[in-house]
Order: structure tokens, then sequence, then C-alpha cells
């Protein structure tokens, strides 16, 4: 190309030099979309998971944390000691730790949260988490004693929830829109609807991390979804909610697809007080009627792992229990005869909004129906379900999934929505609270497993898996979700 | 008669057809699922392929027109039953609180936008067809009572309208034997027209989750299914897309050629 002269040239060789410059230098910014928006940022007075994706382990640490492989290690306590009797834990925390607000994190802090969590006016989500602890002592600054009622095998597993985060009495009243936390990274702007800025904290008393500002973007409609990573408008999408795009983005090079566990149980929910429900003969009969991987290929496109009880498969305790319920309508119809139901019965199916419950209801309407259950669907909102389903009891059937870690002991509670109230089990769940020997531990999770799966409390469809879409230099994301939680810290792009 | 209104005529019946076939006969189980022969692509098996629970399409299509079909007229039923009666007594009482209140009543009304209301009754009723039905209706009766009481109107001024009230007969009487009549055919050129805009406002509910609830079949829904899946599965949404669009054309191309055949004034322009 003669026309280009020698300037054109030396330009040409300045601009290309510029852009090995900005290349080389790597991007130290990223923006992970999600569905759901946080209703606000405190993660100790509310269950939703949205507030621990956001700010869990990077606006607020707790005395230990979860790591991505599900293993919890020391976070804002340095080390620990117990007693011999299991019930005494004195922690000993990390020197020149800081809130955001510039305030010094002390044993104090940590007395107050505590105290502040399982008060008896306390909003905490998961006050069950608290109820061991029989009192928090401050031995000096620097040190915290722990006393429980009794020894407590999971107390450093609790300990680890964004529920049990550690919070300062300065701050604390603003603490939904103006959260202080200890960790890496500060809370930058919150626009409502739209997105939540969070810069990293230079004070921060660990590692520097890698990126210097993370922009979430909440995204609830999968087609929108879909159009936003395809568009490159966002480095990452974690939770992706439509598991049948995955394969083109698979296809792709410019994308990578993460495909791990999450600790979501997803179940037919039963109202097991209401009639013909309270009936064991016409439950194990409708787990007949199921086959669990028609939903799992029709509602997930073939992402999620069949369940038989309420635990997750890849928890070392796991028993394989799918054979309880195994795809038999001949069995399912004998097994309604046999409960007065030949012909069948009518009941409502209520589905909340993501896919593995309305797909997966679908599914599992036409699968009643061929044993002669039919199961009227009812599409609800979130909102409307938390009233009706779960606050009001008022359902025969629903599908969720319930994403708590290590979430079996809510059958031990009568109250609870699905009304599961079985006497042996509540005693076993007492035993295993006490238990300290992880044998026994395990021998008694897996006798639970049994309890509820023989009892056919509810149907057991598939432990949902955990889907996320980023872009190929994207290094560092969780694959699995042992909780809730987008560990920025450990994130960077590839150079 | 125009082309129009054969070419709509056609296709109306087309649908109307296929509705009613589905009653005795579809290619398949509507409602069947078959998930590991999910996604087909249209062929000689299944004419319109199948959907992500290998469902088949053409079946489906056909029963959805059936519930489309149900709906609008329905819908616009109500709209008629009410609206034209209101429209009538309106007219019979020119002037009088009682047209006053039914047409500011119609305003009221008409002051919203249609589909937002459906949406919020249906909201707040609950999702299904029969409240699809009512929330539809509800918004066809002003439609219905305005074109009766305009062309009712102009009707009370006329000379043998004059000599049935001398004749001693009271509003009411003349209104069915005399006014009636001679609206009739603006109500059908009207009422084909509403029930196009009723089919519209049938999917639109649908495809927000208010319409029909699942296992019903409904293009509305067929379409919102197909959101996530249009870049790989094209015909999921354009399957549905193309009947709703053909449908209301049809209607709206009959609506039209009706009125030419039928209005009377623009049958004395045209001669």
């Amino acid at each position: 190309m003669k026309w280009i002269g020698k300037q054109g040239l030396v330009s040409g060789l300045a601009l290309s030099a510029l852009l090995l410059a900005g290349a080389a230098s790597a991007k130290d910014d990223i923006t992970i979309a999600m569905q759901l928006e946080p209703p606000h940022l405190d993660p100790t007075s509310a269950a939703a998971q949205a507030i621990d994706s956001v700010v869990y382990v990077n606006i607020f640490e707790g005395l230990t944390r979860f790591m991505g492989d599900g293993s919890i290690v020391p976070a804002l306590a340095e080390s620990w000691e117990i007693s011999d009797d299991g019930t005494v834990y004195t922690f000993n925390l990390h020197d020149g730790v800081t809130f955001h607000d510039g305030t010094t994190m002390d044993a104090e802090d940590v007395k107050f949260s505590l105290d502040r969590a399982r008060a008896e006016d306390s909003a905490n989500a998961q006050k069950a988490l608290f109820a061991g602890i029989d009192s928090v002592d401050v031995v000096d600054p620097q040190t915290v004693k722990v006393t429980l009622k009794e020894p407590d095998g999971n107390f450093l597993f609790n300990m680890a929830w964004g529920d049990a985060v550690i919070v300062a009495p300065e701050s604390i009243e603003n603490i939904k829109t103006a959260p202080v936390g200890t960790g890496p990274y500060t809370l930058g702007e919150w626009v409502q609807g739209d997105k939540i800025v969070l810069n990293r904290n230079p004070g921060y008393w660990g590692d520097q991390p890698a990126l210097a500002q993370a922009t979430f973007k909440f995204i609830s409609d999968p087609t929108a979804a879909f159009a936003a990573v395809m568009a490159e408008d966002v480095d990452v999408f974690t939770g992706f909610p439509a598991p049948e795009n995955l394969p083109q983005f698979e296809a792709d090079p410019r994308f990578q697809v993460l495909v791990g566990s999450t600790e979501g149980e997803t179940i037919l929910s039963t109202n097991n007080k209401q009639p013909p429900f309270d009936n064991i003969k016409v439950r194990q009969a409708m787990a007949h009627a199921i086959d669990r991987q028609a939903i799992i290929d029709g509602a997930m496109f073939g992402y999620g792992t069949p369940i038989g009880s309420h635990f997750a498969p890849h928890n070392p305790a796991y028993v394989d229990l799918t054979g309880n319920s195994a795809f038999d309508p001949d069995k399912a119809r004998a097994l309604l005869a046999e409960a007065g139901f030949p012909d069948g019965f009518e009941t409502t199916l209520h589905l909340p909004p993501p896919s593995y419950a309305r797909r997966g209801g679908e599914i599992i309407a036409a699968q009643l129906a061929a044993v002669g259950i039919k199961a009227e669907i009812t599409n609800v909102e979130w909102a409307q379900w938390l009233e009706t389903v779960f606050k009001g009891k008022n359902f025969g059937l629903t599908i969720v999934s319930h994403t708590e870690p290590m979430d079996i002991g809510i059958y031990a509670r009568p109250d609870y929505y699905f009304q599961y109230d079985n006497p042996a089990f509540q005693e076993l769940m007492t035993t295993l609270n006490s238990t300290t020997d992880p044998d026994k531990r395990t021998e008694l999770l897996q006798q639970a497993q049994r309890i509820i799966s023989e009892d056919y409390v509810n149907g057991y469809l598939f432990q949902l898996a955990a889907l996320s879409v980023a872009k190929a230099g994207v290094r560092g994301l969780w694959a699995n979700a042992p909780t809730a939680a987008t560990d920025l810290a450990a994130i960077s792009w590839a150079e | 008669m125009s082309r129009n209104l054969i070419l709509g005529a056609a296709l109306s019946s087309l649908v109307v057809l296929a509705a009613l076939l589905s009653f005795v006969w579809t290619p398949y189980d509507h409602a069947a699922l078959n998930i590991p022969a999910k996604l087909q692509t249209p062929g000689a098996q299944h004419w319109f392929g199948t959907d992500h629970f290998g469902r088949d399409m053409f079946s489906m299509i056909m029963v959805g027109a059936r519930t489309s079909i149900a709906v609008a007229l329905l819908a616009v039923g109500i709209g008629m039953s009410l609206g034209v009666p209101l429209g009538l007594t309106a007219a019979a009482r020119k002037g009088s609180w009682l047209d006053e209140l039914i047409m500011r009543g119609n305003d009221l009304v008409f002051a919203f936008p249609s589909l937002v209301i459906a949406i919020l009754i249906t909201a707040v009723f609950g999702a299904g067809a029969v409240n699809a039905i009512i929330a539809i209706g509800i918004f066809n009766i002003p439609v219905f009572a305005r074109i009766t009481r305009g062309a009712a109107l102009s009707l009370w001024e006329r000379e043998f309208i004059m000599a049935a009230r001398v004749a001693g007969k009271g509003a009411a009487r003349i209104s069915a034997e005399h006014i009636l009549p001679n609206v009739a055919n603006l109500l059908i050129v009207q009422g084909t027209i509403q029930f196009s805009l009723g089919i519209l406002a049938e999917a639109g509910l649908s495809y927000v989750g208010l319409g029909a609830q699942p296992p019903t079949p409904s293009w509305g829904r067929m379409l919102a299914d197909a959101q996530t899946m249009v870049s790989f599965a094209p015909h999921l949404a354009l399957i549905p897309g193309v009947a709703i669009i053909l449908t209301v054309l049809g209607l709206n191309l009959m609506g039209d050629g009706l009125r030419d055949l039928l209005d009377p004034r623009i049958r004395v322009a045209r001669t």
C-alpha cells in the first residue's frame, strides 16, 4: 500500500504501541450480573440470598468463612482453642482490623454482633445458628470467649454464615443502606433497580484484591440475561436463569460456562397436614408417579443431579435413596387404590417464577395426571408464594429449591410450611446437634435422610446446579455455590 | 363483495375450522409430554415441530385457537350484551342524568389503557381464562355503548321513529323494535373488530402469564415460553406469532369488508 506516507506509518505504529500498552495493563474492574436485586444490604436481618451474593466476604466478614470448595477457614478469627468438653470456644482475633469507617474491630464488636443476632427481638433470619450460645465474653480486645450450652459440632460452620458476620455498633443504624464492614470492598454506589458498585478498600487488613472495582447488575428477565451476556454488556452472570442457552455460550470461544453444585434441594413440597397428603400411601404414590430424569431434561435441559432425600449429593454423608421413589406409574396407581383413591383426586400446584418451578410444574402436573391426580397449576410471584404457601400454608403442592446449606433440620419443625410432624425425627435432630464425633454425626445424618425418604415427606426431585457464564478471561470464579456469595477477592482477569 | 372480505373471511374461517376440528381430532395429544423428542424442527412427523417438552406444535396451535376464540368470543359477548342496552338507554334518554351517568362512566373506563387494567384485574382476582374473559369483556362495554348511542341518536330524529312515538310506543319498545335492528349492521362490523382485539388481548395476557393456565395451550404463552429459545429454535416463536398475526389480520380484513358491505352511510356514498 504505497499511498501510506511515512507519517501515516509512524502514527500507525504509535497507535499499535498504544493498543499494546492498553492490553498489557490488566483490566481491574468487572461487571457481574445476577437475577435478583437485594432488598437491602444487611445480611444479619433477612433471609434474601441476594444480599449475601453482594456483601458476603466482600463488605462483611465473620469469625470464619466459606471457601469456594465448601470448606470452612478462619476469617476475622486468626485461630481458636476449643475446651476439652467442647463447650468453650476462645477466638483470637486478627490484629489491626478496622471497619470501613475507620473504627477498630475488636472483641467488643464480636460480642455485640453475636448478642444482637441471638437477642430475643433479633431480626436474624437464622436464629437457630446462635441458639446454642450460652454467653459471649470479652477476655481482652483481641480475644473473645464463646460458651455453648452443650457441645455443638456445627459451631464453626454456623459462624461462617452470612447471618453471622461481624458488625459495628457505631454503624448499625443505617446498615441496610450504608453497610460498614471489615471486608476488602466498600459500598460505592447503589442505584436502586439497576446496580450496586463496590470499591476496593485500601485499608483492608488482608491482601489487597486484584480488582479495584466491581459492579453488580440485576437482570431478572431470562431473555434480557441472554442478550446482556451475548452483547458483552456484563462480564459474568452468576445463577444464569436459562439453562437452554448454555450450549450456545459453550460453543462460543468468547465465553466460559461454569457448572457446579449448589445447596439447593429442589422438591415437590407437599402439605403433610392437608388430606389426602396426610396419608403416606398417597405421598408414596406421587413419588413413584414422578420421572425425575424427565424433569431434569425438560425443565433444566439436563443440568441437575437426582436426589432421593433432602440432602446434597456432594456432601460426604450423602446416601443415594433415589431407589425409594423409582419411576413406576403402575405402582403409583396401585398405591392410590390402596389409599382409597382408585380414581385419583384433585389438588393445587403453586409455582413460583424460576424455570425449575414453572417448567418442572408443567411436567409434574402431566406425570401426576397420568396416574389420575389432577393438579391445578397456579403461577405465583415470590411475594404471593411467601404469603400463601410459606406463611399461610394454604396449598396442596408446590415446587421450590431449598438453598440453605445443611438444612435437613427443617424437617424437625412441625410448624414449617410443609408441616411434617415426626417426634422420632425431631429427637434424632436433637441428638445430632449435641454430637461432635464426626463418624457418629455421619451415621445420624444418614439415618435422618432415610427417615424422611421412607416417609415420602416431599417429592425429592433434583439438586439444583450452579450455572454461571463468564467472559473467557475471568479467573477465580466459584463454580460451586456452598453458600450465596460472590468472592470478589478471588477474581482476576487473565493476563 | 370485496377482495378484503373474501381473504379475511377465508383466514378467519380457517382458524375457526382448526379450532372446531381440535375438539374431535388433533395429530397428537396436545398435552402429551415427550421430553426425548423435544425441540424438533417442522417436518413430516411433526408438521410444526415440537416444543421444549416434546409436545406437538401443530396440535397445540389447533387447541390454542380454541382458547383464543373462546376467550375473545365470550369477551365480545359480555361487551355487547351490556354495552348495547346501555347505549340504547343513553340515546333514548338523551341529555338526562341517566345519559350523563352512562356516558361519563364509559369515559372513565375508556380513560385507562385497556391491557394494563386487564392485567390489574387478573392480578387481583387471579390468573385464568375466566378472569381474562371478564377483564377483556369489561373493556368492550364502552366501545359498544358508544357506537350504539351514536348511531341511535341520529335515528331518534328520523320520521319513522316520530311516527312510532305518535303511535304511542314507549322508549323501550322503540329502542328494541326500531332502533336496534337499524344499528345491528354497525354492531356486527364493530363486533368483528373487537373480536380481533380480544384475540390480541388474550395473547397479551397469556404472554405475561395471566391468561389460560397450563396445560391449556394458548398462543400468547407459547410465545412467552419460546422467548429464550428463539436463537436456536426460532419455529417455537414464529409459529404462534404467525398464527396470531394471520388471525388478527383475517378478522380485521373481514371487519373492513363487512363495513363496506353493510354500513348504509358508506354504501350510499359509493353509489
